[in-house]
Order: C-alpha cells, then sequence, then structure tokens
C-alpha cells in the first residue's frame, strides 16, 4: 500500500525546508572561524616578518660583500672590511661534526635497546623516564653541566678538552641532543610492523639479523628526520656555549675547516656571535647589521636542515598510508 | 643484497658465535642506554654540589629581600630573579596560549587536509627558528615597534622578552594540543552533529573539553619551556650583569636564565666575589627543579590523553 498522501503538507515541508538549509548565517560560528583562521595567520605572518626584517636589516652586509662576510673574522668595530663570520662557521661546523659522531649512533643504539631488548622491568621503564626528563632539561643547565665536566680543572681538561674548546661545546651539544635522538628513533621504530619482524624470525634471523635488515632500514628515514632536527637544533643553540665560554674576541686568525690543530683552542660559533654582536650595536650600530647578516647564514643552514627533515617524513608518511 | 647464507641445525641449536654477537650486541646497546643515566646522574651532581658549597657559604640575611641581584657584589636576591621570570612566563603564555590553541584548533578541527598539509609544516618552521633570531627579533623589532607603543621602553624590556618567548612557544602548544584534539574519536564529532549541533557548537563543547587533558599539558609544558628559555631573555630583557628587583613588566629585568648567560658572558668570565661561580650552580639547580617538576605533570597529562582514547 503506498502513501497516496504526503505525511507532511507541503506547506509545512517548504517551511522545514527553510528551517534547515535556510539563509540564516552563523555569525557566531563565522566570527570563531575567522578568530582561529587569525591565530594562524599571525603565526605565519611573525614568520614572514622576522625573515624580512633580518634579510632587511643585513644586507649591508649580505647583498654587498657576501664573499667578504663569510670569509672575515671578528672585529672590534662593524665597519672593518674584514668583518666576518669564518670562525663561527669553523665552530658551528665541528659542532655538527662532534653531535653527528657522539650523540647519533649513541642515540640510535640505546632507541634498539629500549624498542628491542628492554623487557618491561622497573629499571627500563625508569630509563624511559629518564631520557623524557632529559629531553626538557633547559639548554642552560647543560651548558653548567659542560662547565662542571669539560672547562673546570680535573683529568677530563687536561687530556681530552683544553678547556673552553671546540671539543667542549661538540661534546656538550652532543650530550644535548641525545635524548631527542633517542626519543624520535623510538618512534621510528615502533612504527615497524611486526610482520616484517616475524617473517625475519620465521627464515632463521637472530634478534641483530633483524634489527639490521629489517628494521633498520624500514626505520631509516624516520630516524634521518629526528636527526637532521636535532643536528639543526644543535647548530642554532647558544645558551649552553654561553656557558661553558664561547668568546667572539681575540681568537687566531682563520683556521681552515679541516684544521684539526684549532679543535682545543678558544673558539665561537654562529649564534655565539649573534648575541654579542646584537649586545654590541648599543655601543656600535652596524653590528646591528652585522648580527642581522650572520642571523641570515645561520637561517639558511638551520631551516634548510628543518625543511629537508619535513619533506622527508611528509614523503614517507604519505607512501605508507597509500 | 648478498645471497643467503643457509643455516644449519646445528647452528640454531649450539650458542655458536651468532648467540655470542646477540649478546655482544645487546650488550653495547644497553651500554648505550645507561649513557642517558650517565647524564642524569652528572647533572644532578654538578648542580647539588656546587649548589650546596654556595648554600652553606653564603650569608641568607643579605640574600633575600628586595635587594637585587648583584652576584659580583655578593648579593644574591633570589626573589629577583624569580620574580622576573615569573613576568616573562607570564607575558609568553598570554601570547602563545590563544595564538597556539587558535592555530592549533583551525589545523585540527576545519583545515581541509590539503592546506593542512601545507600550513602545518610552514607552522614547523617556527619551531625551527633559533631562540638568539628571537631574541633580535624581539630586541630590535618587537621593542620599538609594539612595547614602545603600548606603553613601554623601545629598549629591552621584561615585556618585550616575554613576547618573543610567547612566539617561541606557538608551536609548541600548537603541535601539543593539535594532537590531544586529533586524538578526540571521529563519532563524539558525529553524534554531536546528529544532534543537530553547529560546527563550533562541536569544537567548544565537544572536542575541547574532550581533549581537555592535552591542553593543559600543552599549557604547563609551555610554561617550563618559557622559564628554561635563555637567550631571547638576555638580549631582549633589558638587563645585563646585575639588577634591581622590579616587578613591572615594562621595565628591564633579570630571569634566571638570564643572570647565569649574562654572569658567564661577562669580560672576565666567572669571577668575583667568592661565591659567584657557585651561584651560577644554585641557580640552575632552582631551575633544574621547577622545570622537572612541570616536566613531569605534563608528561603525565600527555600520557592520560594517550590512554583514554
Amino acid at each position: 500500500m503506498a502513501f497516496t498522501q504526503p505525511l507532511v503538507s507541503a506547506n509545512d515541508r517548504q517551511r522545514i525546508e527553510a528551517n534547515v538549509t535556510g539563509s540564516r548565517v552563523d555569525v557566531a560560528g563565522a566570527a570563531f572561524k575567522g578568530l582561529l583562521m587569525l591565530a594562524l595567520a599571525f603565526s605565519l605572518a611573525v614568520i614572514g616578518l622576522l625573515i624580512a626584517t633580518v634579510v632587511v636589516d643585513g644586507w649591508d652586509q649580505i647583498g654587498t660583500r657576501l664573499g667578504g662576510f663569510l670569509n672575515g673574522t671578528l672585529r672590534s668595530l662593524s665597519d672593518s672590511d674584514r668583518l666576518g663570520v669564518h670562525q663561527g662557521l669553523y665552530g658551528s661546523l665541528w659542532i655538527g661534526v662532534f653531535v653527528a659522531v657522539l650523540a647519533f649512533p649513541i642515540g640510535i643504539s640505546a632507541a634498539i635497546y629500549l624498542e628491542e631488548y628492554a623487557k618491561q622491568t622497573r629499571f627500563n621503564s625508569f630509563l624511559q623516564l629518564i631520557i623524557r626528563n632529559l629531553a626538557g632539561v633547559p639548554s642552560v643547565v647543560y651548558g653548567l653541566l659542560g662547565l662542571y665536566l669539560f672547562v673546570n680543572d680535573g683529568w677530563i681538561k687536561d687530556n681530552i678538552t683544553n678547556g673552553r674548546s671546540v671539543i667542549s661545546a661538540g661534546l656538550t651539544l652532543a650530550i644535548l641532543v641525545l635524548p631527542i635522538v633517542i626519543i624520535t628513533a623510538q618512534e621510528a621504530f615502533r612504527s615497524v610492523p611486526s610482520g616484517l619482524k616475524e617473517g625475519a624470525y620465521g627464515v632463521g634471523a637472530t634478534q641483530w639479523d633483524m634489527i639490521r635488515t629489517q628494521m633498520l632500514p624500514y626505520a631509516a628515514p624516520g630516524i634521518l628526520t629526528g636527526t637532521l632536527l636535532s643536528m639543526s637544533r644543535a647548530i642554532g643553540e647558544a645558551a649552553p656555549l654561553i656557558l661553558i665560554g664561547a668568546i667572539s674576541g681575540g681568537l687566531t686568525a682563520n683556521p681552515g675547516f679541516t684544521d684539526l690543530g684549532a679543535l682545543d683552542e678558544r673558539f665561537t660559533a654562529m649564534p655565539i656571535l649573534i648575541t654579542t654582536w646584537t649586545q654590541n650595536s648599543g655601543r656600535d650600530a652596524g653590528f646591528s647589521t652585522a648580527a642581522a647578516a650572520a642571523i641570515v647564514v645561520l637561517l639558511v643552514f638551520v631551516l634548510l636542515l628543518n625543511l629537508v627533515a619535513i619533506i622527508l617524513r611528509n614523503r614517507f608518511e604519505n607512501r605508507r598510508s597509500s | 643484497m648478498s645471497s643467503p647464507v643457509p643455516i644449519t641445525i646445528e647452528q640454531l641449536e649450539t650458542p655458536g658465535r651468532r648467540h655470542a654477537r646477540e649478546i655482544i650486541i645487546k650488550g653495547a646497546a644497553f651500554l648505550a642506554a645507561l649513557v642517558s643515566v650517565l647524564i642524569s646522574v652528572l647533572i644532578v651532581f654538578s648542580l647539588f654540589r656546587e649548589a650546596w658549597t654556595f648554600m652553606s657559604q653564603i650569608e641568607w640575611a643579605k640574600t633575600w629581600g628586595e635587594i637585587g641581584w648583584f652576584p659580583r657584589r655578593g648579593i644574591y636576591d633570589v626573589p629577583t630573579l624569580l620574580v622576573s621570570s615569573l613576568i616573562v612566563t607570564a607575558v609568553a603564555m598570554i601570547v602563545a596560549m590563544p595564538i597556539g590553541l587558535g592555530a592549533a584548533i583551525y589545523l585540527s578541527e576545519y583545515a581541509k587536509p590539503k592546506v593542512r598539509k601545507i600550513l602545518k609544516p610552514t607552522l614547523e618552521i617556527l619551531a625551527g627558528i633559533p631562540s638568539v633570531v628571537l631574541g633580535f627579533f624581539a630586541l630590535t623589532f618587537l621593542a620599538p615597534n609594539v612595547v614602545a607603543r603600548i606603553g613601554g621602553d623601545a629598549g629591552g624590556s621584561l615585556m618585550a622578552a616575554g613576547m618573543g618567548v610567547g612566539i617561541l612557544s606557538i608551536p609548541l602548544v600548537a603541535s601539543i594540543s593539535e594532537d590531544a584534539m586529533r586524538s578526540v574519536p571521529r563519532e563524539l564529532r558525529e553524534a554531536s552533529a546528529g544532534l543537530g549541533a553547529r560546527k563550533v557548537t562541536t569544537t567548544t563543547r565537544v572536542v575541547l573539553p574532550a581533549a581537555v587533558s592535552g591542553l593543559v599539558a600543552a599549557f604547563i609544558v609551555a610554561v617550563s619551556r618559557a622559564i628554561g628559555e635563555t637567550m631571547v631573555v638576555f638580549l631582549a630583557g633589558g638587563a645585563t650583569d646585575a639588577a634591581i628587583f622590579n616587578s613591572s613588566p615594562f621595565d628591564g629585568g633579570l630571569t634566571m636564565t638570564a643572570a647565569m648567560a649574562s654572569l658567564a658572558s661577562g669580560t672576565d668570565s666567572v669571577v668575583g666575589e667568592g661565591l659567584t661561580f657557585q651561584s651560577l650552580y644554585f641557580v640552575g639547580l632552582m631551575l633544574f627543579l621547577i622545570t622537572l617538576v612541570l616536566n613531569i605533570i605534563g608528561n603525565s597529562f600527555v600520557a592520560r590523553v594517550r590512554e583514554k582514547y
């Protein structure tokens, strides 16, 4: 039996339709959405403004004498045509090398232990807790640790670091990024499908065979992303270096980038140059330009590392989800 | 890839070289994990040791009250540093919480996947900008162009530093709160929409309350990060070397972290009256304990979000 008569009269139907789809504007909703977009737009505008400010401020140095600026040395006056960041680049480069050589292998091994070997014991959950908390320790505190361990008198100073040197800085920043490397590597390992692991065991692989041939290759992009981010963190970090005594004057002439002899001498790094030049800009306004130019140089390295890391992560996320 | 080497029954049965190798590798990985414990022990040991020397030798009567922080003259008034740190943190949170949260809500609830895919990495770029750079920006741009217009100084001030730290914290707030909102099950939103709720109602009455522990975590972790931030406050905070007690955000002040940085960056490094060096570790210990407590609370809130859904 079919309804011959509609349940709702045509008149009512029109009224209901008008109520549901009608042209009333959701004012509160639109205002809310507008506020949210404003918040996001503000954040993005800050990035743009910041980059524009430093490029404009630093143009006198990077636009007109980029080569001289990159090869120049520390000077007491900003208008010297030999002013530049070479010594800072040397320090930052070698800090990066220390981080790569020390923090990455130790961090990745620790992550392998925690994800693959560690059983659910109290000690291992304690380890997890320690690592998570270490990641939240302010970077100045790592500077205090570096000052205590590597710079103060003692066996380490006499035999390894020679006090306030690139070696001390590299060791301190390697310690600083270690927890970040461990945490990101752990996350990468956790994303490995258990089918891969079981498959490896099924054909007679030992645990290490499985880790080497299945887990590490699968997690490699994730680990790479994490290591790139922590590398950029280390290169941009200034607070610990101030504590362990990076300086901005009285350094010896430019060492070559492969000159190992300068590793145990007094040092500086890009973030320290920026700090000191910013502070000196009250006395000598030209240092503000120099600081902005040094920021541009630093940002090129740091943002490039970040960009590559983000692109890598997005690419691999897409590939796996499809 | 090399061709696979066949494994014999004997190899599987007897603890041979393969077995020995497993034990060595496991041991090496364990040692690597232990490095973190060693670092923690060293941090705590060095902080406590030097701070203890400081605390046991200092004249406490000279140390408390509204005097100021003049380490080279032996005047260590801790509240001076604490109040400056609190002011900077408060300003930073006023900037970072609404903006970070707003950006997070937009990305999680409103943005189309394609838009999100572009905007989120762009926001992450802000997280990658080193704090020295934000310090420079706060001092040379925010101080003269923003702080000076709302009644402050064109030079460094706690206000300028706080804004800089706030900008620095936006991505942190945004990413933790976005994670929290995205982990709210879809069904809750659908149920709300099914009852005829508008999008704004669904977001504010359903999604936000469901994600509240994540939002609290974002706040706590951001506070901890702001207290520990050094370079922005050091460059834009407006006080070097020493500071008198100050409770106005528009004046310069010395935070705990800036006090450490400026003491260590003095031309003669860390010399002065007898306990100057040890005072660094005393301030460091306070900072370490404050941020440790905040991080533990923040982490437990994050863990709660993850377990719930």
